[in-house]
């Protein structure tokens, strides 16, 4: 205590003296200055800010309650994080040839990006699949594409993530006939489906059903998985997404973790014993540009979701508390404008995710506000993760800015923020319900209006768009999906309907149907039709027929 | 342009595509502006935006598209205000459409392309030099 008055003395007359004259001399740069989410800076942090902080509640140990320092007791002196390069477009021969380049290239995880149409359930033929074919991902309407995407990729080597949500279990379902033909039991399946259908409600779009058989569509993959695919995450909670519609640094904290909750909480409601599951969900988050709060983020929203788990859900196994979590640096500020710059923009977000201490990363490509990446962008996004791991020395020791009273302070205030937050959300009853009546999505609407309102007024810098800017005359040479992906994959689903057994087809659909009208779960029925090479299209058909589709507000 | 009459805009989005941070944002910047905008929401075909625009009776339409079905859509809305027998409604577009592929949206009809990083004002600025009312 006496220190601390001491300190505090010290501090006010720098203040006082120092700072003032200076000052007087040369004004800051800034009356006031904040974050990229608006949270205070101030102009300097000392051992006053962490007061309260108490090293064993608040910090800990490497892959100990509460995990603020990270989720493994080594850090990445054992093992770098996985470096998972979201890639697909066009047909699933494409696609399959842009992962054996990226695993040639020394990439340890694949990442698969579905088409539009797959996402929402819609086979290539379909009316409004058009124009939509094979261009965001690859198009993949049965197990014949799947197994031509994964020619030459054992499963029970590589790990796979893959970005699918509404029609989660039919994926999961073509995954596993493929690992079973090439002989590998699903038990040894390692990877991520995202699954996480109320941030395609707030923020992504990619939803087909209503709420409520969404969610049991989920925690059925949960039961399933628990019984039968121990190694596989059945979920990556969200809040990329969140946060590339426009969110603060906090709402993409509190949003995502709200979800989170509900999730377990329906998982619990079906059954479910919350250390049965816990363990395998992970996350998701993006990593924007202010480099510190960014840092600081993932070590809070690590935290916070350590002691939701202990404290909320009364979780005994440290397992279920541990937060895993992907990352991708953030698509929406790459600039269009003079794209080299934003390899520099990759590098700094790639360089924070590893300094709060992400499982795996996607680092964004030099030219994705012009088109898909091309294979030689794609390299360069690649080189950057391999740079810093293998050059920049900050893998080897673990959670290396701990301690640093700016970030420990900051560390704090984002918990604190996130947590105020989600208890306005419990209070309306929780995440679906605040998603219903439209508040998050106002909130994060009015945080992009915000933002998109600063840098055009020119309140923040955006180099290259609103200062800095050059007449630009070199034409980008962007990759081009091709044209005739659309005609191709229709034909190959032609083929596909019809070499298959009709007899089959059918009477897997329609046992489909009937346990999708039951409380039974539904991962066996849809495993069975994939197997006869019914078709992703027929199989939500189905689904859809029973429980509906989601028709969204409409909320400026 | 009679300074009374209020410039009505659909803003929309055509196809599967799930960004709508641009759409959204244009929108409340158009309203801010003075117009009175209509948002269409996720997942439109051509033809509920080609009916939305006329049953509104809209000046201008804009289309927002991030995932590359721009060449497919833009000019099927384009062909159906056509049929319907529209040629006085202003059609911008924007989204993450390659430079390449600008040219023939302008030939179809599509009057403006705004790419990332346009300032609001540019776009409201546009749509107020160029809209018949």
């Amino acid at each position: 205590m006496k220190d601390s008055s001491k300190l505090r003395g010290l501090v006010n007359k720098w203040e006082d003296e120092a700072v003032a004259t200076t000052v007087k001399r040369f004004p800051e740069r800034e009356k006031k200055f904040e974050t990229i989410s608006g949270l205070p800076v101030n102009r300097l942090y000392t051992p006053l800010d962490l007061e309260e902080l108490d090293y064993e509640k608040d910090l800990g140990f490497p892959g100990q309650y509460p995990f603020t320092r990270g989720v493994q007791p080594t850090g990445y002196r054992g093992r770098f994080w996985t470096m998972r390069q979201y890639s697909g477009f066009a047909t699933a021969r494409e696609t399959n040839e842009r992962f054996h380049f990226l695993l040639e290239q020394g990439q340890t995880g694949l990442s698969i990006a579905f088409d539009l149409p797959t996402q929402i359930g819609y086979d290539s033929d379909d009316v409004l699949a058009q124009g939509e074919v094979g261009k965001v991902g690859v198009a993949i309407d049965s197990l014949s594409d799947m197994e031509v995407l994964f020619e030459g990729i054992p499963l029970d080597k590589v790990s796979t993530s893959m970005t699918i949500n509404a029609p989660a279990s039919v994926l999961l379902a073509m995954y596993i006939a493929v690992a079973v033909k090439q002989g590998v039991s699903m038990d040894r399946l390692r990877g991520t489906i995202q699954n996480d259908i109320l941030k395609e409600y707030v923020a992504r779009g990619t939803y087909i059903f209503p709420p409520k058989p969404s969610m049991r569509l989920i925690t059925d993959i949960f039961k399933f998985c628990s019984e039968k695919m121990p190694l596989w995450n059945t979920i990556s909670i969200s809040g990329y997404h969140i946060r590339e519609a426009g969110s603060t640094a906090v709402q993409e904290v509190a949003f995502t973790l709200a979800d989170g909750i509900a999730y377990v909480q329906a998982a619990i409601d079906a059954g479910l014993d919350v250390d049965d599951f816990a363990s395998r969900l992970s996350f998701f988050f993006g990593s924007h540009s202010d480099f510190l709060e960014e840092i600081c983020k993932f070590r809070a929203a690590r935290r916070l979701w350590a002691r939701i788990m202990r404290e909320r859900f009364k979780a005994k196994n440290d397992d279920s508390c541990r937060m895993r979590f992907h990352t991708q640096t953030a698509g929406c500020t790459l600039t269009a404008q003079q794209p080299d710059n934003n390899v520099v923009r990759v590098t700094l977000q790639a360089l924070q995710a590893v300094l709060g201490g992400t499982q795996s990363l996607h680092t964004n490509s030099r030219d994705e506000a012009l088109s898909l990446p091309t294979e030689q962008s794609v390299q360069i996004a690649l080189r950057t993760q391999q740079i810093i791991a293998h050059e920049s020395g900050v893998g080897d020791t673990i959670d290396p800015l701990a301690g640093s009273y700016y970030i420990e302070a900051l560390t704090n205030k984002i918990e604190e923020s996130a947590v105020a937050y989600i208890e306005k959300i419990d209070a309306m009853g929780g995440a679906p319900t605040s998603i219903e009546n439209g508040f998050i999505q106002r909130e994060i609407s009015e945080a992009a209006y915000q933002f998109q309102k600063s840098v055009d007024e020119s309140r923040r810098v955006v180099v290259g768009v609103n200062k800095f800017t050059v007449e630009e005359e070199s034409k980008f040479d962007y990759l081009r999906v091709n044209p005739k992906a659309e005609k191709e994959q229709v034909k190959e689903l032609k083929k596909v309907r019809l070499a298959r057994d009709e007899e089959k087809v059918k009477k897997t659909l329609d046992h489909l149907h009937t346990v999708a009208k039951s409380d039974e779960n539904l991962m066996p029925p849809i495993i069975d039709a994939v197997k006869v090479y019914a078709t992703l299209g027929e199989i939500c058909g189905i689904l859809r027929d029973v429980f509906g589709e989601y028709k969204a507000p409409d909320i400026l | 342009m009679s300074s009374s009459k209020k410039i009505r805009v659909l803003v929309a989005k055509p196809g599967l595509d799930g960004h709508d941070r641009g759409a959204k944002i244009v929108a409340r910047a158009l309203r801010d502006a003075g117009m009175e905008v209509i948002y269409t929401g996720l997942r439109q075909t051509p033809e509920m935006i080609v009916r939305a625009a006329l049953d509104e009776g809209v000046h201008c339409i804009g289309l927002s598209i991030l995932s590359g079905a721009h060449n497919a859509l833009f000019p099927r809305v384009m062909e159906l205000l056509k049929e319907e027998g529209i040629d006085d409604v202003l059609v911008v577009g924007g989204g993450i459409i390659p430079e390449d592929d600008i040219p023939e949206l302008k030939k179809a009809g599509i009057a403006a392309i705004f790419g990332p990083g346009t300032p609001l004002d540019e776009i409201i600025e546009y749509i107020k030099a160029n809209v018949k009312l």
